[in-house]
């Protein structure tokens, strides 16, 4: 992380528009459970991806391709969402 | 146009004056009218607003806030249990600096349950970085509402602009509207600098900051109430030009050499003024200071017009319940402390729940005062 910034230096209302900070801090890292996704399974109807709350479902093409876990906080919307049970939630192992 | 309308008619008048882009409202007395009048205004098409009927006062502050977020102009009302119930709210409303202004009729705060006029729903929400407004009439409640959504903007602030439950929201006075257009004209539109819902241009609001950014953010909030009272003053006499009203932030009537003078803010002003005016008929000198925007505190301001007088009684339609006075009082004596020649200071609580405050207790106020001897460091006003 790079020098703090001053008081004046900052966004009003805290309103952050510059959303590189999004990039930097990887927000899936207290996830417990991780859903896995299986290719052969999967229908591709991207129910999946309108109801992650994290954009964490990555499309290629219009197509699912895998899970973002640097995102994903394991909440397991996707696989509970999920007709085909394509998505299945395991324990997180360290 | 010269109109009879109520304190509360005169709010809603003013907010289809204003046709908001939201509206999210629950109904409490005494505020009630002015939401329910509002409604009628949106249901006859005479508003573009989008009227959002929400189930909870705190629900309603926070549609408020999703809505300004997405750039648009919003405006609520409510009162007493109401305010209290949106408490944690507003200070998200005012460190998002978003520009929402709330109609108040105050009212007390139980229990036990009251529903007339005093100033302790307002003065509760003091600390949550919302602008205040206390106006005198409905006249300055209708003129003070519409200011308060071009100073609010300016500012990146809330603005709560109150009159006083019942005394103001329910009797009639008669009043000088604008046209809705030069209402349209003197507000403009408002000009965001971003929008929520702009997926072009994605933003991210309410981050969590911890020990590294947090106070450095409520720095800069604390920045913008401090920056804010040359835009109140731009912005009233921006409105004297078109409507040919004036208020100022602090005004001193019947100050001139005078001997003792009360502090106070709110409706009974006007009783004061009554009282003043009779007192200098006998040759007593008498004044009052009025004071119109209790946030951001003008505290210069106050200092530079309280020193000039030996004696000053500070009068609160509120008690903080904290054992030394009302809340004005404890704030004019903090701004008086670094003066040369410290003013003999009282308190004076007076009005709770609405309790009459009529101009012999001005009288009685003001004669006290003048005697500069209390035994007490309050009085509590026609308390039994």
């Amino acid at each position: 992380m790079g020098k703090l910034k001053g008081w004046r230096e900052l966004p009003c209302g805290a309103i952050i528009t510059d959303m590189s900070a999004v990039k930097e801090n990887k927000t899936g890292a207290w996830r417990s459970m991780r859903p896995v996704w299986n290719k052969e399974k999967c229908k591709q109807c991207l129910m999946c991806w309108i109801y992650c709350p994290d954009s964490a479902i990555v499309i290629v093409e219009g197509k699912v391709t895998g899970i973002d876990y640097d995102y994903c906080k394991g909440c397991g919307n996707c696989a509970s969402i999920c007709p085909a049970k394509a998505i299945v939630m395991e324990k997180e192992r360290k | 146009m010269i109109l009879a309308k109520t304190g509360n008619e005169a709010f809603a008048y003013a907010m289809k004056q204003i046709n908001p882009d939201v509206v999210a409202a629950y109904p409490i007395t005494p505020s009630t009218e002015i939401v329910q009048l509002f409604s009628n205004y949106v249901s006859d098409g005479e508003v573009d607003t989008e009227y959002v009927p929400v189930e909870s006062e705190h629900s309603a502050m926070t549609a408020c806030i999703g809505a300004a977020v997405c750039g648009c102009r919003v405006m609520t009302a409510t009162a007493s249990q109401g305010l209290a119930l949106m408490h944690e709210m507003l200070f998200i409303a005012a460190g998002l600096r978003l520009p929402i202004v709330m109609a108040v009729a105050s009212r007390s705060l139980s229990s036990p349950l009251n529903i007339h006029g005093d100033h302790s729903d307002s003065v509760a929400s003091r600390d949550s970085g919302w602008l205040q407004f206390f106006c005198e009439t409905v006249q300055e409640g209708y003129d003070t509402l519409i200011q308060a959504v071009k100073i609010a903007e300016r500012a990146n602030l809330p603005a709560l602009v109150g009159i006083d439950g019942f005394i103001l929201s329910h009797c009639q006075e008669r009043i000088e509207t604008l046209e809705d257009q030069v209402v349209r004209d003197f507000l403009g539109r408002r000009k965001p600098a971003y929008n929520l819902l702009d997926w072009r241009n994605p933003i991210l609001v309410g981050p969590a900051t911890l020990q590294d950014y947090y106070f450095e953010f409520k720095r800069s909030e604390i920045e913008g109430m401090n920056q804010v009272l040359p835009i109140i003053e731009e912005v009233q006499a921006e409105f004297g030009r078109i409507a040919g009203r004036k208020y100022p932030v602090l005004e001193e009537y019947r100050c001139e050499d005078a001997e003792a003078v009360v502090v106070l803010m709110g409706s009974a002003c006007g009783t004061v003024r009554v009282a003043v005016d009779r007192m200098r008929a006998k040759g007593k000198k008498v004044g009052m200071v009025k004071l119109r925007v209790f946030r951001p505190l003008v505290h210069s301001l106050l200092k530079k017009s309280l020193v000039k007088f030996k004696k000053i009684g500070v009068m609160d339609r509120v008690d903080a319940v904290n054992s030394y006075g009302g809340p004005l009082f404890t704030e004019i004596t903090s701004v008086l402390y670094d003066t040369d020649e410290r003013p003999w200071v009282f308190s004076y609580v007076y009005g709770l729940g609405g309790k009459e405050f009529t101009p012999e207790d001005a009288e009685m106020v003001l004669e006290q005062v003048l005697t500069g001897k209390e035994d007490e460091l309050v009085t509590y006003v026609g308390v039994r």
